[in-house]
Formats: structure tokens, C-alpha cells, sequence
């Protein structure tokens, strides 16, 4: 081991480097995104959104206080006060340099005085404080014009989020899609457990001639791509009388997750340590008491992993959800529609976009950190074994 | 409140019916059919058990059978009639007619090109990322990190992408993270380092890499000795088609390297990612890449983690340096899971719509097929042609599905 103990600091640090870099670049795409969120509209098209987590450098045009505050002080007259102060709170900032002509905006730092002949001394401070002198008394009725270049503190705003879930508006609301999409989701997420899990039972622990040909073919559906289920079942559901709605997208969505939850339920459930289920046998439980009383509540964690899978995937749809669900009214639109559908029409409004996709991410996010647990074994159970 | 008020509805009707119909048919085969009493007991309870299993599976073989299994068979029956002419068959008219046009061609080959690049980069991605945070104490939070994007739907990850992309005049500051970096680029030092000659140094590693494949896939075929018993006819077409692909992929590679030092880039212009021709279908795939690669470093991880101990150790103890480690030692311990996470991929992109349904529609050259057939089936309202790309989509798919099955019927034995 000598050999690599020498070498292991520096390669230690290596690793932890890398690690680091790897991580930022996944997160960078995400958190512009979610920062852009927070910004207006003109802060976003004049910066990029790395630009907002520092202080900004900012030209602003300001005035002192009008000569009717001004007092005397011996001969001089004097007015003072702060021009953040004055010019409105959210100008608040740190001033770098000043002036007093709009041609020279930067003439002088901060605690210099400016000489401006007949019209006074003017010192401005970093903070905004300022002092305005003259030997006679200032004429006029509005106060000096100061160019200031300010550095402003970060800053976020939450009306964009107000916009997209509490307005109303009609093209950028998206209260209605969320409702919809959870209106979609939670049926397609606790329908197709219910009916694997049954199916799973049947085929991890009950012998029958063709059970090893069912599993096969459960194997085989988990792959067939879901495109190919579009025009027949649209066809079908139109037939029968359901054409496109809620019940559409619920059984289609059923229809698809299945394969799935027979195969990863099945396979949790074969592992179940057989003496449990054998005495439950002997001492007489029959096979839907041994299901419901036993093997149900020992499968929890394969019951989670997939409805986790499940809630992913039906709320981040968007084919299924086109073609089944979404008419010409568009009463029934989902977010991941909705978003699409805002990409075309508002393709320049960064601050309703990004605000609209971080609130259909958030909800899946929220589980995934949640549930990481379980969606790992999933994953695990699902593919490798 | 009134779609919510119907899906709660459905909720307790679907599990409350789901239920009702396990427990209520459970007890009709034990209390009215079979009844495990009188003087037919024995027989009764060996007939409810032989029924039993069905009546458990009825829901789901009638779902997958109805959702999954039924249309593969209408679909290609559809593919093969006309839907304008009363859905008369016309043999493979529709194939014809599909094959004739460009847009099938760009779809087919983009989608080639998705199939070689996603699944080997979030691969191998996911397996760096799954070695490197394997050893290290903050390794979990990372990872979380890193897997985060798979609970983001494709279509916001699109919005993500299209931020990333961005571009602004020249003149205005640029909003997209990849403009405001290549704002920077002027054609000095830095440029020559980043543009050009990294570029360069990473297809000749991959050239390289195809170099290598070529080696261990075409020895047994050359040289007989090299494995023990020979080969079969399968293994030998196998390989075959290997090194066939490997070689045609290290010759673009070179190609592409002297194409790196003599592009003529245009530097200190704000670019429009998504309308160049050819590299923005990797722009595109970019996107699938983010977020497939946590999924492979998850399950990589687990299995480096499986790995025993005792076959690293010799390794130490024999002098392997950390690299041997890596990929002497570990990789071939987990081919297994290599070539699981590669084909679940796979089998991702051949059905990849929402990312380009989002971004480009397809315009610009940047058409697969599954959006390919949806512009069929639901703008030109061509079910023939769109029943027949969806069969196409179904034909890549099924050597994954035949392996698959072939595989879990082994596991079984």
C-alpha cells in the first residue's frame, strides 16, 4: 500500500476538485433557471442571471431635496440629507463615483466636493449623504441633479411568481395546469400499484402452467415504446365513447406503467423469505389473507420505489398527455403543455418561462429529495440484478 | 374545483373497484364455487387454487394486453392499410412512400447519432462521477446533485437548455451562460487551448479507445487460439459488426480532428446554438445527457460497491497503479451493469420526443423519429406512414427486447 499512500494526498485533492466541477457544471443550467425566476423582465434581458447574485454597477440620475429645506447655517445655506434616502428605497447602494454633469457622470469619488460656481459646493459620501453649500441663498424650486454610479445589492422579486399562479391571466397561468396535471397524476400513480400488486403476488408465489411465459412477456412489454400504443388506443378510446379526457389518460397511463410495476413488485416480492409465507400456509391463511396481511405491508419499499417511478413520470408526460388527454378547448391542458405552448408564444419572456417551469419542477423535486431512498432501490431493483 | 372533485371520484371508484374485485371474486371461488366443504372438499380447494392465480392476474394481463400487447399488432396491421381509401390494405405502400421522403432519412440518421453519443456519454459520465464520489465524504450530496435532473420532466429541462443557449445581439450583454463564455473566445491563446486543441486531444482519445476495441473484438476472429473452444457463427457476426462500427467511428473521429484545426470559427459573434446545421442535434442530446447521467452513475455505483474487496487489494499488492485499478480491476468486474445501464439508454432515446418537441420541432435538421411519427400522426394526420415509423421505432427496439427476455429467462433457471 505504500505506493499509493505517498500519493494519495494529491490525488485525494484531485478527486475533490473534480468533484466539484462536476457537480457545478450539473447545477449551473438549473439554478439560472431558478434565479431567473426571481428577476424582473429588464433584469434579465440587460444581465446574465450569474451577474445578479453580486452587487450590480448601476448609473443612476438623482436629485437633492428642493431649496425650500434649506436652513442657514452663519453665512451659509445649507441643504443635507441622504439621496437614497430621497429617490426611493430600492435605489440603495454603495456610490463609487459622482457628478454633476451629464457629461462627466463620474468626475468625482466619493467625499469630494464639487465646485459648481454660482451654484455651490456639493460633497456626496459613499452611503448618499450629502451636503449642498452656498454663500447666498439657493434660488430655484427643484434640487441639484446628481449622476451617481452606485453599486445595488442583489435584488429578487416574487412578482413573477404572483403573475403565473395567482393572476388569472389567461396565457400565463399555470394554476389551471398544475390542478390538471395533479388531477392526471394521482389516479395514474395508485390505479396500475393496485393491480400489480396482485399480479405480482400471483406470479412471485403461486405455481400455475404459463406463469414463466407470463413473466417473459412482462420482460418483453417493458420495453415496447409507448409510441406505438397512440393511434390504436386513440382509436379505441374514441370508439368505445371515452375519447380524449381524464379517464383516457388515466388507463392509458395505467396501461403503460404496468410492465414495469409487475417486474420490480415481482422481484421484490420472490425475495420475501419463503418460511414466513409457508407457516402462514400451515396454520391455515389463505392466499388473498397471507397477500394482504403479509406480503402487502413487506413490500412497502417496492410499493414506494414505484410509485415514485410512476408520479415522475406521469407528471413530467407530455406524449401521453397530447395525445389522450388534451382537446381543441384546451380545458385540460398540463404543465408540461403549458410550457410548450408559453416556449412558442412568449419565447423572448425568460421571466414568465422560467418561472412557469420551476413550478412544475418544484413538485418532483420535492419528492425526489424526499423519496431519494426509495427511488434509488428502484432504480437498483430494476436493472441491475 | 370540479376536475379534482372527478379524479378523487375516480381514485376511490378505480382502487375502491380494484379491491372490491380481488376480495369479492376471492370469495365467490371459496364460498359459491368451490366451497372447501361437503364431500367434494379436496377436490374444491386444488380446483380453487388452479383458478385462483388468474383470477389475481385477470386486471393486469387484460391491461397490458389492451394497452400494450393489442396495439403492436394494430399498428402494424395499420401500417399496412390506407386510411384515406377505407383502410384498404396496400401492402407496404406506406414504407414506400416513407422511405422516399428526406425528413424519414434525417429523422433515421439524427437518430443513429443520438443512439452512439447519449448512451456512451452519460455512460461514461456517470461511471467517472460514480468512481470519483465513491471514496470521498461528502459523496452522497454530490451524488444527490448529480441525479437531481432526473426528476425534472423533459420538457423543463428543455426550458433549462433554451436559457443556456440563449443568444442576444452583439452589442448587448449576453444572457445565455454558453454566449457570455464564447464572447470570450478572440482566436488568442486561450482559444487555440479550449477550441482547438482539446477538442483534438479528446477524439484522439476516443480514436484511441475505438483502437482498442478493434483489438479485443477482432483477435478472436483472426486469431482461433485466443479463445478457448472457438467461436460461434453468432459471435463471430457479433464481433464482426463491432470492430465494422468501431472502425468507421475512429476514422470520423480522425477525420474530425483535422477538421477541429482547420475550421474557421467565428469568434466575437453571439451564436444561435440551435440553428447550426449538424451540432445542434448535440446540443439537442446535451440536454438528455445532463439528465441520463445520474440515473447511469447511480446503478455504476452500486455496483462498484459490490465489487469485492479482495480482487482490488491483490491488485494493490501486485503494484497496479490507481488507472489499472480503475480499469483492469473494477470495469470488467462490471461489464454486466455497463452494457444493463447502456441499453436502458438506449432504449430512452429511441423514444426521445418531448426534449426536441420543445426546442426545435424538428426544424433546422434536428427531426427523430419519434417526432417524426407524431408530425405524421397528428399534423399531416397520415396514420399509414406514422404507423409504419412507429413499427420502425419498434424493429430498433426489439434486439433489446429479444436480449431482455433471453436474459430473464436465464435468471429463472
Amino acid at each position: 500500500m505504500s505506493s499509493i499512500a505517498g500519493t494519495k494526498s494529491g490525488l485525494t485533492w484531485a478527486v475533490h476538485i473534480s468533484v466539484v466541477a462536476l457537480v457545478l457544471l450539473w447545477l449551473f443550467p438549473t439554478v439560472g433557471l431558478f434565479v431567473s425566476s426571481f428577476r424582473t423582465a429588464d433584469q434579465i434581458s440587460s444581465s446574465g442571471w450569474w451577474d445578479a447574485l453580486f452587487p450590480q454597477e448601476q448609473n443612476l440620475v438623482m436629485r437633492t431635496a428642493d431649496p425650500d429645506t434649506q436652513r442657514q447655517e452663519g453665512a451659509q445655506f445649507v441643504i443635507d440629507g441622504n439621496l437614497f434616502e430621497i429617490n426611493g428605497e430600492n435605489t440603495a447602494g454603495t456610490i463609487s463615483a459622482w457628478g454633476t454633469s451629464s457629461r462627466a457622470i463620474s468626475e468625482y469619488k466619493p467625499g469630494d466636493t464639487a465646485d459648481m460656481g454660482d451654484d455651490g459646493r456639493i460633497t456626496v459620501q459613499a452611503n448618499g449623504d450629502y451636503v449642498w453649500q452656498n454663500d447666498v441663498e439657493f434660488q430655484g424650486r427643484r434640487g441639484e441633479r446628481v449622476f451617481v454610479t452606485a453599486k445595488a445589492p442583489p435584488k429578487f422579486t416574487l412578482a413573477n411568481y404572483e403573475r403565473v399562479l395567482f393572476s388569472g391571466s389567461t396565457t400565463d397561468s399555470m394554476a389551471k395546469a398544475f390542478f390538471n396535471t395533479l388531477t392526471v397524476t394521482i389516479p395514474a400513480t395508485v390505479i396500475p400499484i393496485v393491480i400489480a400488486a396482485f399480479a405480482a403476488y400471483a406470479l412471485a408465489w403461486m405455481r400455475f402452467p404459463g406463469r414463466a411465459l407470463l413473466i417473459a412477456a412482462v420482460v418483453a412489454l417493458l420495453v415496447v415504446p409507448l409510441q406505438l400504443a397512440l393511434i390504436p388506443l386513440l382509436r379505441l378510446h374514441n370508439e368505445i365513447g371515452i375519447g380524449k379526457g381524464y379517464l383516457g389518460v388515466w388507463l392509458a397511463h395505467t396501461g403503460f406503467g404496468l410492465p414495469l410495476a409487475v417486474y420490480l413488485l415481482r422481484n421484490y416480492m420472490v425475495g420475501l423469505p419463503r418460511d414466513i409465507i409457508e407457516c402462514a400456509k400451515v396454520d391455515g391463511a389463505t392466499d388473498f389473507q397471507i397477500f394482504t396481511r403479509i406480503v402487502l405491508p413487506l413490500s412497502f419499499p417496492a410499493l414506494a420505489s414505484f410509485a415514485i417511478f410512476q408520479f415522475l413520470w406521469t407528471w413530467n408526460d407530455l406524449l401521453v398527455a397530447l395525445v389522450f388527454l388534451i382537446d381543441a378547448t384546451g380545458e385540460t391542458t398540463v404543465m408540461t403543455r403549458q410550457i410548450v405552448e408559453l416556449l412558442g408564444t412568449r419565447g423572448g419572456n425568460w421571466e414568465i418561462l422560467a418561472t412557469a417551469a420551476f413550478v412544475s419542477i418544484a413538485v418532483p423535486l420535492v419528492v425526489f429529495f424526499a423519496m431519494q431512498r426509495y427511488l434509488v432501490r428502484g432504480l437498483l431493483a430494476g436493472s441491475v440484478k | 374545483m370540479h376536475p379534482a372533485l372527478q379524479g378523487l371520484i375516480t381514485i376511490i371508484i378505480g382502487v375502491g373497484g380494484c379491491i372490491g374485485y380481488f376480495y369479492l371474486s376471492n370469495l365467490f371461488i371459496d364460498r359459491v364455487l368451490f366451497p372447501a366443504t361437503g364431500k367434494n372438499a379436496g377436490r374444491n380447494i386444488n380446483r380453487a387454487n388452479m383458478v385462483r392465480p388468474w383470477l389475481f392476474l385477470f386486471p393486469a394481463i387484460f391491461a397490458l394486453g389492451l394497452y400494450l400487447a393489442y396495439p403492436v399488432v394494430e399498428t402494424l396491421r395499420l401500417s399496412l392499410t390506407d386510411r384515406s381509401a377505407g383502410g384498404a390494405f396496400v401492402g407496404l405502400a406506406n414504407y414506400r412512400q416513407m422511405v422516399s421522403e428526406p425528413k424519414f432519412w434525417e429523422a433515421m440518421s439524427n437518430n443513429m447519432l443520438w443512439l452512439i453519443v447519449v448512451p456512451a456519454a452519460s455512460t461514461a459520465f456517470g461511471l467517472l462521477a460514480a468512481q470519483l464520489t465513491d471514496r470521498i465524504k461528502w459523496g452522497n450530496i454530490a451524488k444527490s446533485l448529480i441525479f437531481m435532473p432526473m426528476a425534472i420532466s423533459f420538457v423543463g429541462a428543455s426550458v433549462i437548455f433554451k436559457l443556456v443557449y440563449d443568444a442576444r445581439p452583439a452589442g448587448q450583454n449576453q444572457i445565455g451562460v454558453l454566449n457570455a463564455v464564447w464572447m470570450n473566445f478572440d482566436g488568442g491563446v486561450w482559444s487555440i487551448i479550449f477550441l482547438r486543441i482539446l477538442p483534438a486531444a479528446i477524439l484522439l482519445v476516443f480514436a484511441a479507445l475505438m483502437l482498442y476495441l478493434i483489438y479485443t473484438a477482432g483477435r478472436p476472429i483472426v486469431d482461433r487460439n485466443a479463445t478457448r473452444g472457438g467461436l460461434s457463427v453468432w459471435a463471430i457476426l457479433l464481433r464482426g459488426i463491432a470492430v465494422i462500427g468501431a472502425v468507421w467511428l475512429g476514422y470520423l473521429a480522425l477525420k474530425s480532428v483535422y477538421s477541429v484545426f482547420t475550421a474557421n470559427l467565428p469568434f466575437g459573434e453571439p451564436q444561435n446554438w440551435l440553428t447550426i446545421l449538424f451540432w445542434n442535434n448535440f446540443f439537442l442530446m446535451v440536454v438528455l445527457i445532463w439528465i441520463q447521467t445520474g440515473f447511469a452513475m447511480v446503478i455504476l455505483s452500486a455496483a462498484l460497491r459490490g465489487i469485492p474487496e479482495e480482487t482490488i487489494e491483490a491488485a494493490v499488492i501486485d503494484g497496479a497503479n490507481p488507472f489499472d485499478i480503475f480499469f483492469k480491476i473494477k470495469v470488467p468486474q462490471i461489464m454486466g451493469t455497463i452494457v444493463v445501464v447502456w441499453t436502458t439508454i438506449t432504449l430512452v432515446v429511441l423514444k426521445i420526443f418531448d426534449i426536441v418537441f420543445a426546442m426545435t420541432n424538428g426544424q433546422w435538421e434536428t427531426q427523430v423519429l419519434a417526432n417524426y411519427m407524431y408530425d405524421k400522426l397528428f399534423r399531416a394526420n397520415d396514420w399509414g406512414v406514422g404507423s409504419a415509423s412507429a413499427i420502425v421505432i419498434m424493429l430498433l427496439v426489439s434486439p433489446i427486447l429479444i436480449w431482455n427476455v433471453y436474459n430473464a429467462r436465464k435468471e429463472m433457471k
